[in-house]
């Protein structure tokens, strides 16, 4: 879908200040980057500030707590199944670890897990390898050039990212363990760019003092993920993948230790018992839950499902009052909403303007102050551009690239999103991009320790189902590092605590009962149920004529 | 604004068109995406969607134009419906996969004509190329390891998103991306020298020598750790691999 007339009307008047803006630039004239009071005030117009955007979660080991009203919708909602239903006294497999989650962070627990003797059960919800991990371009953070870099500069770094709030010591576990985790994925043949004696390349992300982002040319999580998959397809003695078939809920055991979990095979529509003397939760975020209608950057599947399934478990969550927004996603066309635009466009150059064609930013404050500026620039200050679809957005100027640069450069830098725009008639070496801040990343998370254990002795977890090693907010390049360390080291964690032997016990969905009851008590829920699997999109005329249908959540 | 919304919208306000989804005809907006046309038609995804950005390969998607002998492909989550088209998505294809212990390798190329021997039953049709909706030359990897040369079969293939097409439409019945996946990693472990920085970091840490730094870090309150956030030595965005900073204290 080219842009309609109008709004080339529109791009007309970004074009009438190109030239001018481009010629600040080659001065170094830029819009002034604000002060950290400045910063404060600009981030009054942030989605995470938004009190009428959240409630207090009404049940459960963090009633009280304030979060998204999309996730308290999901937290306060009974089990999909009527637990008296399951017989859990009864099992379909049997395992010494299961992994819930086949992305980055489980696949790593897995392989972990094997390494040490024990048998492993992966159970996801889509195919294996269908995670965020794989949609990650930019790269993996980890100091791992000495001469001018280490754990204490990465340390200070994420601290500063993360407004200083994030817990010490997972993130002394994150930096110091980042280097041994590139070095496993390399010893994998994970094809990190390098120059030709062997150095690894490594870049600038926003808020990094040294040059420590470590990429796989533009597809660096899919690189890692293949890897690792792979990697897991050759222990197949070891570990058995079950694909389609998302956990819905944890099981316990008579002495309180997690045990097992209730699978649903989306195909069969069956639910099925798994005995575990461990689990390893590692289950991803939440961006298919629009959280105040936002569009994300998010996989089909990334639907917050650990994060029920742990608390109705009785682990606490932390940070989960603030959600990461990418400043620029595309907001048209609409085929490609949501979908992300890397920061290095606005590293190489390009301006953010409005609909008069003017600056009001500089394009390189952090992630969630810019993405604060483009919100107040399109709400408070009406000065976005309005799209098709009844949206506002702001340009991304990109065709300042090439004339910053020289001729071509767009389209040999950016390959990718020069491809997918010309697909939709769109040259974006000749005209600006429409975007609109993007659901992108969960910060917070279920309570963990920097060994992956949790509060429920026998469940542990890595990945983004946790929160606390990103404080209120992530830096680009750490939560690929955050899965791959973390995702080994629960792995480790999940395998020693079963070689030391468990208490064997009577399976029990008990604790499901209970918080069943006090929803029903509370007057919460609503008659919601939960995890939900996945989102729906059917048309409300379609959903309308499904006149025998029953819908479960959103899943018929 | 809200008449300047009305009037782009009507504009774009995208007719209707008919698509065949395996065989049944169903009218949607010109301007969706295959993936969103089937779910505006009603389905609702189990298999053949992924991340819908087209880097997991869930939703290869074959297709064919009225009055054309060509077949088409495409990824679903990327590619716009055109009216009339007949599709049919292709979720899952069989493909043989060798397992191997990855340690034990060598990284020769013998040991993939020994896990993969149908490598060589390639007759160089080139249909796996041409249905490659990434545009990977995928015959000529084929070829650079029939000539054993692993580094050029993964420089070649290294945008492959294992979504099987090739594997569907291979009159040897190679299954080419799973080979690629072991080219890759051979190249990766073994062909690429290994990086010496990242040895030496590893050996520091365990050695214990940022503890005391990243001690005194834990040890700080905020407004300690402000300062030092603050202070910090910010490396130029045009500094060249030798770069040093000033102080040392803590490398």
């Amino acid at each position: 879908m080219p842009y309609p007339d109008s709004l080339k009307q529109l791009i007309k008047v970004v074009e009438s200040t190109r030239e001018e803006r481009v010629a600040r630039k080659l001065k170094n004239e830029e819009v002034p980057f604000l002060s950290l009071d400045e910063r404060a005030e600009m981030l009054k117009h942030h989605p995470d500030v938004k009190e009428e955007g959240r409630r207090e979660i009404k049940v459960g080991p963090s009633k009280g707590y304030r979060v998204a009203h999309e996730m308290a919708d999901l937290l306060e909602a009974s089990s999909r199944v009527d637990p008296t239903k399951i017989d859990v006294s009864r099992w379909d497999y049997e395992t010494d670890v299961l992994v819930i989650g086949g992305g980055g962070a489980g696949t790593s627990a897995a392989i972990l897990a094997s390494q040490m003797g024990a048998n492993v059960i992966i159970a996801t919800k889509l195919r294996h390898g269908d995670a965020n991990t794989m949609m990650a371009e930019g790269g993996i953070q980890a100091a791992t050039k000495g001469h001018k870099d280490s754990p204490y500069y990465h340390y200070l770094d994420v601290m500063g990212g993360g407004h200083f709030k994030n817990v010490p010591e997972l993130v002394e576990t994150l930096v110091t363990q980042a280097p041994s985790a590139i070095k496993w994925l390399e010893g994998l043949g994970c094809n990190f760019s390098k120059f030709d004696d062997g150095t690894l390349k490594t870049i600038h992300g926003g808020g990094t003092s040294r040059k420590r982002m470590h990429f796989a040319a533009d597809i660096t999580g899919a690189e890692m993920m293949r890897t690792v998959r792979d990697e897991a397809r050759n222990r197949a003695d070891k570990i058995k993948v079950v694909e389609f078939s998302p956990a819905v809920e944890l099981i316990l055991n008579e002495h309180g230790h997690c045990a097992g979990a209730v699978l649903y095979n989306m195909e069969t529509e069956e639910y099925t018992v798994v005995k575990a003397k461990a689990v390893v939760m590692a289950t991803g975020g939440c961006g298919r839950l629009h959280i105040q209608g936002f569009m994300t950057t998010n996989h089909y599947g990334a639907t917050a499902d650990g994060i029920v399934m742990g608390y109705r478990a009785g682990v606490p969550v932390c940070f989960l009052h603030t959600v990461q927004y990418h400043p620029t996603g595309i907001v048209f066309p609409e085929q490609a909403e949501g979908i992300l635009i890397t920061e290095k466009f606005r590293g190489s150059g390009a301006n953010l303007v409005n609909i008069d064609g003017q600056q009001f930013v500089n394009e390189r404050e952090p992630r969630d102050v810019e993405a604060a500026a483009i919100i107040k620039e399109c709400i408070a200050s009406s000065k976005g551009v309005p799209t098709p679809t009844g949206k506002l957005g702001i340009w991304l100027d990109s065709p300042m690239i090439d004339m910053l640069s020289g001729e071509g450069t767009v389209e040999r830098e950016f390959p990718g999103k020069f491809i997918l725009y010309k697909r939709f008639g769109i040259d974006i070496s000749k005209e600006p991009m429409l975007i609109y801040p993007t659901l992108h990343y969960q910060n917070g998370g279920l309570e963990f320790e920097s060994t992956g254990k949790t509060s429920v002795p026998g469940l542990f977890l890595a990945g983004e189902v946790g929160g606390g090693i990103h404080g209120e907010n992530r830096l680009m390049g750490n939560s690929l590092l955050d899965i791959m360390v973390f995702g080994r080291i629960a792995g480790r964690s999940a395998a020693e605590y079963v070689n030391a032997g468990v208490q064997d016990g009577t399976l029990t969905l008990d604790h499901v009962k209970k918080y069943n009851a006090e929803i029903e008590q509370e007057g919460a829920g609503d008659g919601r149920v939960a995890p939900m699997l996945l989102p729906d999109y059917t048309e409300p005329v379609t959903r309308e004529r499904q006149l025998t249908s029953h819908y479960v959540g959103t899943i018929r | 604004m809200s008449s300047q919304v009305d009037q782009i919208k009507e504009e774009v306000e995208a007719k209707l068109i008919p698509i065949y989804v395996m065989g049944k005809q169903y009218m949607v907006p010109e301007s969706l995406t295959i993936m969103k046309a089937i779910e505006y038609a009603g389905y609702k995804y189990i298999r053949g969607c992924g991340c819908r950005g087209g880097v997991c390969g869930a939703c290869a998607t074959v297709y064919r134009k009225p009055g054309e002998y060509k077949i088409r492909t495409g990824l679903a989550c990327q590619t716009v419906v055109e009216s009339e088209m007949y599709l049919t998505q292709l979720p899952f294809y069989p493909a043989n996969r060798a397992t191997y212990e990855f340690d034990n390798l060598e990284g020769v190329p013998e040991e993939i004509f020994q896990l993969y021997p149908e490598l060589f039953r390639c007759v160089a049709c080139n249909a796996c190329s041409k249905v490659c909706p990434m545009d990977v030359e995928v015959m000529d990897y084929i070829a650079a390891l029939k000539r054993g040369d692993i580094a050029e079969a993964s420089r070649i293939s290294f945008d492959c998103i294992q979504c099987g097409l090739c594997a569907s439409r291979c009159m040897g019945e190679l299954p080419q991306y799973h080979i690629a996946q072991l080219a890759r990693r051979i190249t990766g472990a073994y062909l690429t020298p290994s990086a010496e920085h990242l040895k030496t970091m590893v050996a520091n840490i365990e050695a214990g020598r940022y503890t005391k730094g990243l001690d005194e870090l834990k040890a700080a309150d905020t407004e300690n750790l402000r300062n030092l956030y603050t202070e910090r030595e910010m490396e130029p965005a045009t500094a060249g691999e030798d770069w040093s900073p000033q102080s040392d204290a803590y490398l």
